[in-house]
């Protein structure tokens, strides 16, 4: 086993010392003469407009959350998968109460709107809130 | 010192390294991105130790979602640039009181495990664990494995229900 993750460090050193080499031969051949115009953001042509850093909806934050736990989710079906042949049906029916179980928090949050966008919801006014109540 | 240990090593220097990168870094970012370093290295000493179902479950939910999750929330903070962080030493009274309670910590630390009897287990598993975890889980302990859906289905109501703008 250990062998078999020595192999993935190995790929490890050989993408790092690939890349390192790469980019060791280009700082040395490649001339520098930077300017302000050559060290701004490339955007397209564009001039760029202020920073790329900014506050980002907190949407995509809720979606973080629940493809964490669906992470760990996937964390448990691993083991599942590779004994799923020897216990078979046994091992099958308790994976399924196990994802229908965690199906139920998808449906609760597809229902109340989480994974949709927000959409604006203009105020439309019925017939009944422009009537003003009589003055007796 | 055998090859064992100089992976060790390596991946010992790669921890300590990019955490200290993470506390000492002035860019909230790049200390979220050094985050990542240190969780790798973690996951190849989990490997060292043979235990490489909990090697795969750290490089999948803490990379692939408790960093993400941490840089998200990083990208969702109002002010991210221009902001005067305090990190590093920033005055005496800091660097004592960071000093002595490391110092107090680490000594703790030392002597607990220098103090401890530990239980060295006899055979070191060459096989992969997935199996023997696998089985356990879906015989011996199927209430926790069930009992774990429950939690992660009150986690994801809960996050919904916190996060979600009112």
């Amino acid at each position: 086993m250990l062998t078999d993750f020595g192999f993935i460090l190995l790929y490890f050193i050989i993408g790092f010392v690939f890349v390192g080499i790469g980019i060791l031969t280009a700082a040395v051949l490649r001339p520098s003469h930077p300017n302000p115009i050559k060290n701004s953001t490339y955007e397209c042509g564009e001039e760029p407009m202020g920073g790329a850093w900014i506050k980002f909806n907190i949407r995509f934050y809720v979606l973080a959350l629940i493809f964490l736990l669906f992470d760990v989710e996937v964390v448990f079906l691993l083991p599942w998968a590779v004994v799923y042949k020897q216990l078979g049906w046994f091992a099958f029916i308790e994976m399924i109460v196990f994802v229908v179980i965690l199906l139920a928090g998808l449906a609760y949050v597809w229902a109340k709107g989480d994974l949709s966008w927000e959409r604006p919801r203009p105020y439309i006014p019925s017939l009944r809130d422009l009537v003003v109540p009589k003055k007796d | 010192m055998n090859l064992v240990d100089i992976v060790f090593y390596f991946f010992a220097v790669i921890i300590v390294a990019s955490a200290a990168v993470v506390v000492l870094s002035k860019n909230i970012m790049y200390s979220a991105f050094s985050l990542l370093f240190t969780f790798f290295g973690v996951a190849g000493i989990y490997v060292l130790l043979n235990a490489d179902f909990i090697a795969v479950t750290q490089l999948m939910i803490y990379i692939g979602g408790i960093l993400v999750l941490i840089i998200f929330g990083v990208m969702l903070t109002t002010k991210i640039t221009g902001l005067e962080m305090k990190t590093g030493i920033t005055g005496k009274a800091q660097y004592a009181i960071g000093g002595l309670s490391t110092l107090v910590l680490g000594g703790t630390l030392i002597y607990v495990f220098n103090s401890t009897s530990w239980f060295k287990s006899p055979s070191v598993p060459t096989t992969s664990t997935v199996e023997a975890i696998g089985a356990s889980l879906l015989t011996n302990y199927l209430l926790p494995f069930e009992a774990a859906s429950v939690l992660l289905l009150l986690a994801m109501i809960g996050a919904a229900l916190i996060a979600r703008r009112k």
